[in-house]
């Protein structure tokens, strides 16, 4: 055995390294199972990242029926509300690379709610029905008002109202609301670049 | 009238970095005519021609880099970097050698990790490496002092950079290379022997030191940077020194003095282990990245192959200042030392 | 004598507080027209309890508190509320708020005050509750109502009480005057204050830079318990927290309160305010402002009524404004910029500083960050600013948090010393804006998933019990089918039997859904017809019995009566339905599953999507303008029928704006059309 292995080094290099593989697989096959990491299903994970506004517009009937299709390989760029950095953090969870938002499904705007103008609605319960979150009060006959802390400015209730009387209010910014936002790093103040200099001067 | 709209603070205290930077610039110039008198125009023209390659080669960065030249030359730091290489290179080198250590600080150790500020090595050091590893013979070739053998005037200096070719150096060991290549004189006989070695260090060495030492303390005192990386830094330099010295046998690695005042010591304490960029941040962690600096100067220059180590202690430590920092946060007000509030 | 303890950090800012000291505190006057801002405080915002138009007397309350952590707004002068609407105030978002604007008469006439001379013999929780109805908020600054931190848990032990008169903001010297010529009105509200948390000691603490305050607050303080003490000038001391360490030697723990380690602070101006509440029964309607700057020639402090417009002060301390590039609202570290000079000053305005460009120039550019580490040398929290900056750069707000963002005061020494003139403060303010949006978002989200899944359950539920009883009543049919076909097997022709049965009941059921699903309406109308005539008939039989002079003619009469209300009611439940089913005549509202609802208008919404997607924004434009014009010829089509019905005029009224608003639609969208047309 041991001249065989020193006449053919070839053999002995060849045996080391699939014996050296066997000895680590088994290792590394032990310790999966053993050490077994007990994670939050990747269901959850992606649905704690979707936005929640259950607004459909990735064409499921809700955040939780989406993240179940990310899941099972659906693209990730379908979600408006959640905008570029929800495309962004779902494209880390998943260490994929982030696409950009597909227009097709809208595109990224400011937070609405919804607003009944009550002197017109007739009370035909039809966007009760249609709200994801149970966000509209109301009964038959009577007039219906959005609970605006609990909308998601969803949009789903506006097209079945048949007075159209729903409009979507985008949410102002107001003194309690507002913050200072990060110096911009491409102004002036922060750090001075060439390029957009001149894009300035040129514009 | 539109008033202006800002956050707080209004007002602003008088540092700048520039201002900074000048001031390190400024501290070195004691050092440097030490360096010229007992070793010749040699240092000078080195740290002139880097210079002129900093200026060079910070200006092709921020062009590449499409940012606006006068507002980051202004900062001055590809000078100190350029002052820094100048003084740490042996005189009377070839203008190429300067010209590579300069690229390889300024263009690789600063602008590819993103400019000043972002870069996680020493741009000086890191120039310095780079010479010290592809060309030794060069590196380790130092003129002799002044009475040790003939000094060469500014023209033949001027000669030594920019026709390296009609130049016939003339070379002397140092007396840390001495020391280092003989295991079997008793320091004493070596220090007979050699006419570079000097009071307490080296002919002019030990002057070098004393003069970038004042002009550190001056920094100091301008308060430019903290005491503690240097203090620890030079601290556990002379414990190890202290620790190891036995008396002057043939291993012996020399006294404390010795090695303070010789190679680069106190130009490493003051001028390249103080470089906020590269160094822990923390004062704590400043401490202890002094301290592990001075370990490795001593462990490098007695046991290592290198001669001095100023160059290689602060690399690695440079690598280890991020682990540094994340273990030594100072106790934020209102926390308890094991992390937490109430 | 106290032992004086340091905190971390710190700077030496220039002070430029001896401008504004040179002469008395001046009396602003009545200007004419006060502005008050509903949300002065930290909290919940006042409720207005006057209304436009009413006349007030000074210090009649206009706006009540709203909650525990909440001040209310009293009249600074007599005269009128002109106006409850948004004005512009003193924030540096530069946007309005709700405001009580008041209209000076000139008068000044106060309204009786109720004063409580000797407090000692009033109970505690009275006292406090008189110094919250005064309005009284932290004059420091911060503008945290006073009662509020007044009101210490009884468990809670209070060894210290310190009242707050370091001032160590440059430029502003609105404390330090009042403790020259009020100090005795500090000392005595300092005892007020001593009453209510029942400290061991009572301690002022000043800064060194003011002798005279010293000097002043010393004579008073003599024969008294309250101790003054005096340690040496550095920013920011007058931190609450640095204050807290400076005088104790204790950290008041991160998250935690003062209380917590035994300590209440207060400022001096908050002092007299109580003392002014309690001892002369006033609310608080004025306040000392430091006016200061080299853009004003006279730089003095002010007793200035809450809600004088900051142009008011500075006119009156010679105001140069091509000489002022920025008004600051409080001090050169951790005031603001206002966004216009027509501000109102609030309880908090300490200072108006307009400084001249050349004083306080703009800031240059930023460098880049060199980690020299002089912010964490003078970080009065022991933070490392410069890590928190690179975190907050790169959007790693999570890691920020963990270098304990939040224990940032935002004082501003780590800009003020930074090299680099990096906006430091900026970076942290904005960080925490976004931690904190990020808490609230997941919040929401978190909220609304819960909702969603909750109503997804009932759903579910629903339609299990659906089907549930549509089980068992099949099965129930069934079983009865079973029995009758057992009972048919005695009898003959059971089969036949059978058969005719079943036959017979779907008949039953057909006509029954038909005049169920099918025609509410014909019911409806069935009834009233017969109503109609009934009432014909009882009408007739009591007119013939009129004429007969019947005796029973009351009964009859009683019987007319009823029936016709019967008639109105069936007419009414009639007119309900065919209003609550406007489309009744087209189509009937499908009673399809509620589910289908949402996924019909998702379908509909992704087509309509799809489609736009493929076409250019002209088209786009095009096709809605399309839209809306068929949807308003559908309305107003409505609009005709429902008039020529003569229908309730409700409906009529909603038809009517629905379609004024589709006009109007059509009106923006034509527009948009032209401009997407034109470019």
């Amino acid at each position: 055995m041991y001249e065989l292995i020193a006449q053919y080094p070839l053999l002995a290099a060849l045996f080391a390294l699939v014996s050296l593989g066997a000895v680590f697989g088994a290792i590394l096959g032990y310790a999966a199972v053993r050490f077994k990491a007990e994670g939050n299903p990747i269901v959850d994970q992606i649905n704690a990242i979707l936005p929640q506004t259950q607004c459909g517009q990735c064409g499921h009937p809700g955040c939780r029926p989406y993240a179940e299709a990310i899941a099972a390989g659906e693209a990730i760029n379908k979600c408006p509300p959640g905008g570029q950095a929800g495309v962004q953090a779902l494209a880390d969870l998943l260490d994929v690379e982030a696409p950009t938002l597909d227009e097709e499904h809208g595109e990224e705007k400011v937070p609405h709610v919804a607003y009944i103008h009550e002197d017109d609605c007739i009370g035909c319960t039809k966007c009760i029905q249609a709200c994801p979150v149970d966000a509209i009060l109301g009964a038959a006959k009577h007039m219906h008002t959005v609970i605006a802390s609990e909308c998601t400015g969803c949009d789903l209730c506006v097209d079945p109202c048949p007075v159209d009387c729903i409009e979507m209010i985008p949410e102002h910014e107001t003194v309690q609301t507002w913050h200072w936002q990060l110096p911009d790093p491409n102004s002036r103040r922060v750090d001075i670049i060439a390029s957009d200099a001149t894009a300035e001067e040129a514009a | 009238m539109s008033l202006m709209r800002i956050t707080s603070p209004h007002t602003h205290g008088p540092a700048r970095t520039s201002k900074v930077m000048q001031q390190v610039l400024l501290a070195t110039l004691p050092g440097l005519l030490v360096l010229t008198h007992f070793f010749g125009f040699g240092t000078l023209v080195n740290v002139l021609w880097a210079a002129v390659l900093a200026i060079a080669f910070e200006a092709l960065a921020l062009t590449l880099r499409k940012r606006p030249l006068g507002f980051y030359l202004s900062d001055c730091s590809a000078l100190v970097t350029a002052v820094l290489l100048g003084i740490a290179l042996p005189p009377y080198s070839p203008w190429w050698l300067i010209a590579v250590g300069m690229a390889s600080a300024i263009l690789l150790a600063k602008h590819l990790y993103g400019g000043l500020g972002y870069n996680p090595f020493n741009p000086a050091m890191v120039g310095y490496v780079v010479l010290l590893i592809s060309f030794p013979v060069q590196m380790t070739s130092w003129a002799p002092p002044r009475g040790a053998g003939e000094l060469p005037g500014l023209l033949e200096a001027l000669q030594a950079c920019f026709v390296p070719a009609s130049y016939d150096a003339v070379t002397m060991a140092t007396p840390l290379d001495l020391l280092k290549q003989n295991n079997s004189l008793l320091v004493e006989d070596l220090w007979q022997a050699n006419p570079q070695f000097g009071r307490w260090g080296g002919v002019g060495w030990e002057w070098a030191n004393i003069a970038f030492l004042g002009g550190g303390l001056w920094l100091l005192y301008q308060r430019v940077f903290t005491w503690h990386a240097p203090v620890a830094m030079l601290a556990t330099l002379t414990v190890m020194a202290a620790l190891f010295y036995d008396g002057g046998s043939s291993a012996s690695g020399g006294s404390p003095l010795f090695h303070l005042l010789s190679g680069a010591t106190m130009f490493g304490a003051f001028f390249i282990v103080t470089d906020p960029v590269s160094s822990a941040v923390s004062v704590r962690g400043r401490l202890v990245y002094g301290a592990l600096i001075g370990v490795l100067i001593y462990l490098i220059r007695v046991f290592g192959n290198y001669p001095d180590a100023v160059a290689f202690a602060v690399l690695i430590m440079n690598l280890a200042a991020p682990f540094i920092d994340q273990y030594t946060q100072p106790r934020t007000y209102g926390h308890t030392r094991h992390g937490g509030g109430s | 004598m106290r032992k004086i303890h340091d905190f971390h950090g710190g700077v030496h800012p220039p002070e430029n507080k001896h401008q504004s000291v040179r002469t008395a505190i001046a009396n602003a006057g009545v200007p004419e027209e006060l502005v008050l801002p509903l949300s002065q405080h930290i909290g919940a915002a006042a409720q207005p309890v006057v209304g436009v138009g009413d006349k007030v007397l000074k210090g009649q309350l206009l706006a009540a508190a709203t909650g525990f952590v909440s001040v209310p707004v009293h009249a600074p002068t007599s005269g009128t509320v002109s106006a409850i609407e948004d004005r512009l105030i003193a924030h540096p978002s530069g946007h309005s708020a709700p405001c009580i604007v008041l209209a000076s008469d000139g008068m000044d006439q106060w309204q009786d005050c109720v004063a409580t001379a000797d407090y000692r013999s009033v109970d505690r929780v009275a006292l406090l509750d008189q110094i919250r109805s005064a309005g009284v908020a932290g004059m420091g600054g911060a503008g945290f109502p006073t009662a509020v931190k007044l009101a210490v848990k009884p468990e809670k032990h209070i060894q210290t009480l310190i009242l707050n008169g370091t001032e160590c903001e440059p430029y502003i010297t609105a404390d330090d005057i009042i403790m020259r010529e009020r100090a005795s009105r500090i000392i005595e509200g300092a005892q007020i204050l001593a009453y209510l948390v029942e400290p061991d000691e009572i301690v002022i603490g000043i800064e060194d830079n003011k002798p005279e305050s010293i000097a002043a607050l010393q004579a008073a303080a003599q024969d008294t318990p309250v101790e003054i003490a005096v340690f040496p000038t550095k920013y920011p001391s007058g931190g609450e927290k640095q204050l807290i360490e400076i005088l104790t030697g204790k950290q008041v723990p991160s998250g935690g309160l003062p209380a917590d380690i035994g300590v209440v602070c207060q400022n001096v101006g908050s002092a007299i305010a109580v003392r002014d509440a309690i001892i002369e029964g006033k609310p608080l309607i004025s306040r000392v402002v430091t006016v200061t700057g080299d853009a004003v020639a006279e730089p003095q402090n002010f007793e200035a009524l809450i809600g004088t417009s900051m142009s008011y002060l500075l006119q009156k301390a010679g105001y140069q404004p091509e000489k002022n590039q920025r008004l600051i609202m409080g001090g050169p570290m951790m005031g603001f910029t206002v966004p216009d000079p027509n501000v109102p000053i609030v309880k908090t305005t300490n200072c108006i500083l307009a400084p001249a460009a050349t004083e306080l120039p703009a800031p240059p550019p930023a460098q880049p960050c060199i980690r020299c580490g002089m912010c964490a040398e003078v970080c009065p929290a022991s933070l490392l600013p410069q890590q928190l900056f690179w975190f907050a750069q790169g959007k790693e707000f999570e890691k920020a948090e963990q270098h304990n963002l939040f224990d940032c005061i935002e004082c501003g020494a780590c800009s003020y010393a930074c090299p680099s003139n990096i906006p430091l403060v900026q970076y942290y303010r904005a960080a925490k804006a976004e931690v904190i949006q990020m808490r609230e978002d997941a919040e929401k989200s978190e909220h609304s998933r819960l909702r969603f899944e909750a109503r997804q359950a009932r759903k579910e539920r629903e339609e299990a019990e659906k089907e549930a009883k549509r089980a068992a009543r099949k099965k129930a049919a069934q079983e009865k089918a079973r029995l009758a076909a057992e009972q048919g097997e005695a009898g003959e022709d059971p089969i036949q039997a059978a058969i005719e049965r079943a036959k017979a009941k779907k008949a039953a059921q057909v006509a029954g859904s038909g005049a169920e699903g099918g025609s509410e309406l014909e019911k409806l109308e069935k009834a009233v017809v017969t109503i109609r005539k009934r009432l014909e008939t009882a009408s007739a039989k009591f007119e013939a019995a009129k004429a007969e002079g019947a005796e029973h003619v009351d009964a009859l009469k009683l019987g007319v009566d009823k029936t016709s209300a019967k008639l109105a009611a069936a007419e009414k439940a009639l007119h309900d339905w065919q209003q609550a089913n406007p489309a009744a005549n087209s189509e009937l509202p499908s009673a399809a599953e509620p589910a289908d609802a949402a996924q019909a208008a998702i379908q509909k919404a992704m087509a309509a999507r799809a489609q736009d997607a493929a076409r250019s924004p002209q088209e786009k434009a095009q096709d809605n303008l399309q839209k809306l014009e068929s949807r308003l010829t559908k309305s107003e089509a409505r609009l005709q029928q429902s008039r020529a019905a003569n229908e309730e005029e409700k409906i009529i009224i909603a038809l009517e704006s629905t379609v004024e608003r589709l006009r109007e639609k059509v009106a923006a969208a034509k527009a948009e059309l032209q401009d997407k047309e034109t470019c």
